[in-house]
């Protein structure tokens, strides 16, 4: 019994430090941005793919004087999931995304001020490009759009109705095959085509890159940066630019119903400093300003944007509509779901 | 949780209650607010949150939640872990079965360490053990087993967070079994094999179905140890909760509250059966 | 019967399914030395991590430990219509599938909901928020207490319950001095199941936590996101962690079981 007792004792006391532990923690975070003395917190919700870069350009704006008494929560997700996590109550100041559309949806709920793409830089913060990814070496000489639809090449990109970053993989070949959107069968056609290579489509471009470095595929298609991130983190993977592909525009907003507007400007204004579009730039990003520092990019020949293309909702609505696009018929022939998020406007919950 | 917990759940295994004996000056007002509090929490936290799952199915009729259900991806998932969880259940019959026999009839050093281990499914969070099943039997495997993205993986993973069920709770009956009757037969002729078949299997059985209910029930409802390994691709290795997951981050609420409650109602068919089988063997005696 | 054959095949099944991949994951948290790992469990990720999952967990237990032993005591003591059924309603989240309790809780607590949204308008927030983690770990490790509390509970039988009544002793008396030291093992047992099971959770939290890096990161959240990120130093170090805090929880229960003939 004496065992016992003791034991009891150590699981008390273990419980109770715990608990004194957590109650320490939970004085030194502030909930929500609520100044206790001047410390103000700021919510930045942003996709998954630049969270190291995010982590070190919070760093450096803490060392400037605007940024010096600012605290930081971040939140890290699928593009798509995170903006549908704002829309039902995530709290945040600074909202990043991967595609325009995200963005879109919290002006709709009237979270994000329509105003918000109205600066110089049209609202967004980095550019990328789609590249087609590879084995080390490239060992099926997979360079080009053409190259994916070759007979027993097996292809990985993500589902475009739970990706919207998927979505921009699409555009980028379809740019190119459907001239810019003049031939639409042309364009279908070929995505008909590269759909029959895709043995798997994951839920995120993370999650299909991670399928890919485990051994399943001979390319991927997604982001340079992506690409980058996977080098650097020591994957063999190689990839190319192709000449015709689509530029990424990465938007980012402060939220209209933020705590701290000023505070939040004052770090969106920071990220368009030389000193942070560099830090983007190392970590495989492509700055929006000229002469940030750092590495350089090749530049396609074919680079076209999605302006180019219409616009997000012309390219929603015929290539990317759940019920009737050229998106949906394809993965219906696949047996895919295409069940997504209701447009913003139907979303009631 | 092991063999008591397995055994005697808070429901089923209530005696009737005190015998009246004595004098009994309980005020009722006490119990009532107890009992009161009590369904408080039990409902704000379980039941009416379980109730909005069902309800939030039903939204747009009986057409609109068989229509989620059957989608292409929802209704592959759901074959998958309803046939990877029987499938799972047979096999720890037989493996269950097998290691409780060890456990109490055999006698080696380190059995009891192993006995402990027997739970560690239980207490390790199902991410680590998706992950420690990925470190060997993945990409990387230093055995060259890669079960990665293939559909055996989903069985694996399941037989690993399903392990300690039919071993806790055929222990106990095995340990209490009466020997006199083996001896009995033995004594007679009988081999092993007819001794175990006849006498020792149909007093077990209950407790091994009963075990193989609950891991088809822990199998059905499994998450976290099956992302890593399996990929989760649609169509093959994805089972029902990562597709609900993937239904809720896609808003598609009802959908997600549709499948959730298939799951549910099998979860309870099969628990109901459960009960009724304890009670009528109990009867047999 | 067939003795070494059968030790043979239960060995080698433990061994393939539990041991060695539970041992690799340990053995290659090693594998870069000793700094990497100091490096992980230094870092600030990591250490809120710990300190989200610690706070939850502590939360639910306590929760649960009250109406654990509560509840129990109602079960087992008095007679009421419904008994069984609220028994049977006490094991209800068992069945349950994580993912389905995070959705449950969105569909009442969330922002577009009655409950959630009444609340969120006076400032309580609960879903993508510490409230909400802990209401998830409250319900899947709802039933452990009560379960470990019950069979004791009637083994004991109130003999001496009653008598301490008759002797003039109060209720609470009575449950301190009386109940309370008879099922002190069982209720330890309990509680170190529920914290066991709190620590782990996983896929309900999952759903509910918003992602909120050292904020509603729990440690099995940790884990998944630093291995999306490459980070596998992090997740096997955290990993690891974890499964010795289990295997730790595993001999502690051992110690505390309530009396098994071996």
């Amino acid at each position: 019994m004496k065992l016992r007792n003791r034991v009891l004792a150590v699981s008390a006391a273990f419980l109770l430090s715990g608990t004194a532990l957590s109650a320490c923690a939970g004085t030194a975070k502030s909930s929500d941005s609520s100044d206790s003395g001047g410390d103000v917190t700021l919510a930045l919700v942003a996709y998954s793919t630049p969270q190291a870069a995010y982590e070190q350009l919070i760093a450096a704006f803490q060392k400037t004087d605007a940024g010096k008494k600012i605290k930081f929560t971040q939140s890290y997700g699928a593009s798509g999931d995170q903006s549908r996590a704002v829309v039902n109550g995530l709290k945040a100041d600074l909202v990043a995304f991967s595609l325009e559309p995200d963005i879109t949806r919290l002006v709709t709920a009237k979270l994000v001020d329509a105003s918000w793409n109205a600066d110089q830089y049209k609202g967004m913060i980095t550019h990328s490009v789609a590249v087609i990814g590879t084995r080390k070496g490239n060992p099926k000489n997979l360079k080009t759009w053409d190259d994916l639809t070759k007979p027993g090449v097996q292809v990985l990109t993500p589902n475009p109705f739970t990706s919207g970053g998927a979505k921009w993989n699409i555009l980028a070949a379809y740019g190119p095959k459907s001239k810019k959107g003049t031939d639409k069968e042309a364009g279908a056609a070929y995505l008909d085509a590269l759909f029959q290579n895709v043995p798997v489509q994951d839920n995120s471009g993370r999650a299909s890159l991670q399928t890919f470095t485990s051994g399943k595929g001979d390319a991927f298609i997604s982001y340079e940066n992506e690409a980058l991130f996977a080098q650097k983190n020591g994957q063999s993977v190689d990839y190319t630019v192709p000449d015709d592909t689509i530029l990424i525009e990465n938007p980012i907003a402060v939220t209209s119903n933020s705590t701290h507007p000023a505070e939040a400007k004052a770090f969106l204004d920071f990220l368009h400093t030389p000193a942070a579009q560099k830090i983007y730039a190392e970590n495989g990003y492509r700055p929006v300003i000229k002469d940030a520092g750092g590495p350089t990019f090749p530049n396609p020949s074919g680079l076209f944007t999605v302006g180019d293309l219409g616009g997000w909702s012309k390219v929603n609505k015929e290539l990317f509509d759940p019920s009737q696009s050229v998106m949906a018929s394809i993965e219906q022939k696949l047996g895919v779901s295409t069940s997504a998020a209701p447009s913003p406007a139907a979303s009631k919950k | 949780m092991t063999t008591d917990t397995a055994v005697k759940p808070a429901g089923s295994g209530i005696a009737p209650g005190p015998a009246g004996r004595g004098l009994r000056r309980r005020p009722p007002v006490g119990t009532a607010l107890g009992l009161g509090t009590a369904v408080l929490y039990l409902s704000l936290i379980v039941l009416i949150p379980l109730a909005a799952v069902v309800w939030r199915s039903t939204e747009g009729g009986w057409d609109t939640f068989w229509r989620a259900v059957r989608t292409p991806d929802a209704w592959a998932a759901l074959e998958l872990t309803v046939g990877a969880s029987l499938l799972v259940a047979l096999i720890n019959v037989v493996m269950g079965t097998v290691i409780a026999w060890v456990l109490v009839r055999d006698n080696f050093p380190g059995k009891s360490v192993v006995d402990t281990l027997i739970d560690l499914p239980f207490a390790l969070p199902t991410i680590v053990a998706g992950l420690v099943l990925l470190a060997l039997y993945g990409t990387s495997s230093p055995l060259n087993i890669n079960l990665a993205y293939t559909r055996v993986s989903v069985g694996v993973a399941l037989l690993f967070v399903t392990l300690p069920f039919v071993v806790r709770t055929v222990q106990p009956v095995l340990r209490e079994l009466d020997r006199d009757m083996e001896r009995a037969a033995y004594s007679l002729g009988a081999s092993p094999i007819t001794t175990f078949r006849r006498i020792i299997l149909p007093n077990l059985a209950p407790a091994m179905i009963s075990g193989a209910g609950l891991a088809f029930t822990r199998a059905i409802a499994e998450y976290g140890s099956t992302n890593l390994l399996t990929g989760s691709i649609p169509f093959q290795t994805q089972v029902s909760a990562v597709n609900i997951f993937g239904r809720i981050e896609s808003d598609d609420t009802t959908a997600a509250a549709a499948i959730s409650t298939v799951l549910l109602v099998v979860a309870f068919i099969v628990l109901i059966l459960l009960d009724l089988f304890q009670r009528w063997s109990a009867r047999r005696g | 019967m067939a003795k070494y054959p059968l030790r043979v095949l239960a060995l080698v099944y433990l061994l393939f399914l539990l041991v060695l991949p539970v041992g690799l994951v340990v053995w290659r948290t090693f594998e870069k030395g000793l700094q990497p790992i100091a490096d992980v469990l230094t870092s600030e990720n990591f250490t809120h991590a710990f300190a989200v999952t610690l706070s939850v967990a502590v939360w639910a237990v306590l929760a649960n430990t009250v109406f654990g032993v509560g509840a129990a005591l109602l079960l087992v003591r008095h007679r009421f219509p419904g008994r069984r059924l609220l028994g049977a309603l006490i094991d209800l989240p068992l069945a349950v599938s994580p993912v389905v309790v995070g959705l449950a809780l969105i569909l009442v607590y969330g922002k577009f909901a009655p409950i959630g949204g009444w609340l969120e308008r006076n400032g309580f927030q609960i879903i993508f928020s510490l409230p909400g983690m802990v209401l998830a770990t409250i319900f899947v490790s709802l039933p452990l207490v009560v379960r470990a509390i019950v069979p004791v509970l009637e083994e004991m039988g109130d003999e001496q319950e009653q008598a301490a009544h008759t002797l003039g002793a109060s209720r609470w008396q009575t449950f301190r001095r009386i109940t309370v030291p008879g099922i002190r093992a069982a209720l330890g047992y309990g509680v170190v199941l529920c914290l066991a099971r709190s620590l782990g959770e996983y896929g309900a939290v999952a759903v509910v936590s918003g992602r909120l890096v050292g904020q509603t990161q729990t440690a099995t959240l940790f884990v998944e996101e630093r291995y999306q990120n490459y980070d596998q130093t992090a997740a096997f170090t955290t990993a690891s962690a974890l499964a010795l805090i289990a295997i730790l929880i595993l001999l502690i229960t051992k110690l505390l079981r309530p009396k098994e003939n071996d």
